[in-house]
């Protein structure tokens, strides 16, 4: 397993030097500029409908586009206080939605404590899950409890295939997640009728754009029910952003001017409308508050006056707030668009 | 190292409208329509198309239809077999003549 930027001291650990990177681009022009032609700036939320937490970042993988730049030896984890402001928070709204992400969420130990509440709540809960995570030994009855909360599972798998997804995410990954995908099929997950949602996330393997949502969805199908009968009800198509991980492959690899250009090339206005961070207000695991998980790993928190802390944490203030954007934000506006539910146009 | 083929020049193509747009105009729209989503998908129209590309061993259209391929969900293994399509073809081809050297020598030889 590849250790962590943090764990090799390399310079793209620092969100500063991320940042000065992608401001530096010279193959595109910067996305300000972009959303100003659009007619979208400044950009503004449109309301929160979805409370995404993000746990911390430890995680039992360390795959190779990972924006987080997650990992075993990552010791930031949302301690007991902020899970209880996130929920004392929650609850003065009518957000329906919380999706808990990482890492691999389910390894904080307030993990399940923040589904049983945010169900008690009523609300939706989604865990973005990594599927082998379902498999570490302390985890065995994951799948039961999830289903007992009807926990939307949005799942990680970026291609039907061995070689490719073992390429990201790591040697023996693909088997692991096809493992832990019949387990989540046992209990009920991706069954018609069941009520238990069990969607898939595809992102491409490499300095590319992802195929178009529908016909990956029905190749995915096809290639899982048949090779492995393993069934699912969507698949979301999201673009790598050119942060961490991902970021130093596209640096190292000699493609990161020509995926920014890519990217920008592709942007779509009605993509950039519809953007995630405009519906999601995003809390780190400190109670930082963020327009989005990426810019939660920029350590670009909200900003234009609205309140930085769960622990201030006030909906009228934030649901139309200004959205802090830069030149990363490209990633969410190309072709078909892209979010944490997949393609947005 | 200078080269014939530049890859940025690949980005100079809708310069081609400039000697005349009438038919450049024309050329795009059949272009555009050819490569729709029709009784053939788009995954598999840009696998076609990279086989040919690597039959007309045009560069342009490799590095265009590599990354076509990968943005329409195709693998390195199906991406390969295409090729492998093309070079049957264009193997084939010179291996079929030999039936018209076969003819040549009979009719020449006693």
């Amino acid at each position: 397993m590849a250790p962590t930027l943090q764990a090799r001291n390399s310079p793209l650990d620092s969100s500063d030097e991320q940042l000065k990177l992608l401001a530096a681009t010279k193959s595109c022009s910067p996305f300000h500029a972009k959303m100003e032609q659009a007619g979208l700036a400044p950009l503004h939320g449109t309301g929160i409908s979805v409370f995404q937490i993000n746990v911390g970042k430890l995680c039992n993988q360390t795959c190779r586009h990972c924006h987080v730049d997650a990992g075993p030896d990552r010791k930031e984890q949302m301690a007991r206080d902020t899970a209880e402001l996130c929920i004392k928070a929650l609850a003065t709204t009518g957000i329906p939605t919380v999706d808990i992400t990482g890492g691999a969420p389910e390894l904080n130990p307030n993990f399940r404590w923040l589904v049983e509440q945010s169900r008690a709540l009523g609300r939706h809960v989604i865990d973005r899950c990594n599927l082998t995570v379902l498999l570490v030994p302390s985890q065995e009855d994951l799948p039961e409890f999830l289903a007992r909360h009807q926990v939307e599972m949005i799942a990680s798998l970026p291609y039907f295939r061995p070689a490719q997804t073992d390429a990201q995410r790591g040697e023996g990954v693909f088997d692991k997640s096809v493992h832990a995908l019949q387990e989540l099929n046992k209990v009920g997950y991706g069954a018609d009728g069941s009520g238990l949602i069990l969607n898939l996330v595809y992102n491409p393997v490499g300095a590319f754009l992802p195929p178009t949502q529908e016909a990956m969805e029905a190749q995915f199908k096809r290639e899982l029910a048949t090779r492995y009968g393993v069934t699912f009800n969507h698949l979301y198509t999201i673009t790598n952003m050119p942060i961490s991980r991902f970021l130093e492959f596209l640096v190292e690899s000699g493609n990161y001017e020509g995926y920014m250009q890519r990217l920008a090339n592709a942007f779509n206005p009605a993509a950039a409308a519809g953007v995630m961070c405009r519906y999601t207000l995003s809390v780190g695991w400190d109670g930082t508050l963020y327009d989005c998980d990426f810019n939660q790993m920029l350590d670009l928190p909200v900003d234009f006056g609205a309140p930085r802390h769960i622990r201030d944490f006030d909906a009228a203030q934030l649901h139309t707030r200004r959205i802090v954007i830069g030149n990363h934000c490209y990633g969410c506006t190309a072709g078909a668009g892209s979010s944490c539910g997949g393609a947005t146009y | 190292m200078d080269t014939y083929y530049h890859p940025h020049d690949l980005g100079k193509f809708a310069d081609m409208g400039k000697g005349n747009k009438n038919l450049w105009d024309k050329f795009m729209s059949y272009y555009t329509a050819v490569f729709a989503e029709a009784a053939l998908t788009e995954r598999e129209k840009a696998l076609i198309a990279l086989g040919v590309a690597h039959a007309v061993q045009c560069p342009y259209c490799i590095d265009a239809y590599s990354q076509a391929c990968l943005e329409k969900g195709s693998n390195t293994e199906e991406m390969t077999e295409a090729v492998h399509v093309a070079c049957a073809i264009r193997g084939g081809a010179s291996l079929v003549h030999g039936v018209q050297m076969r003819n040549v020598v009979e009719k020449l030889s006693m």
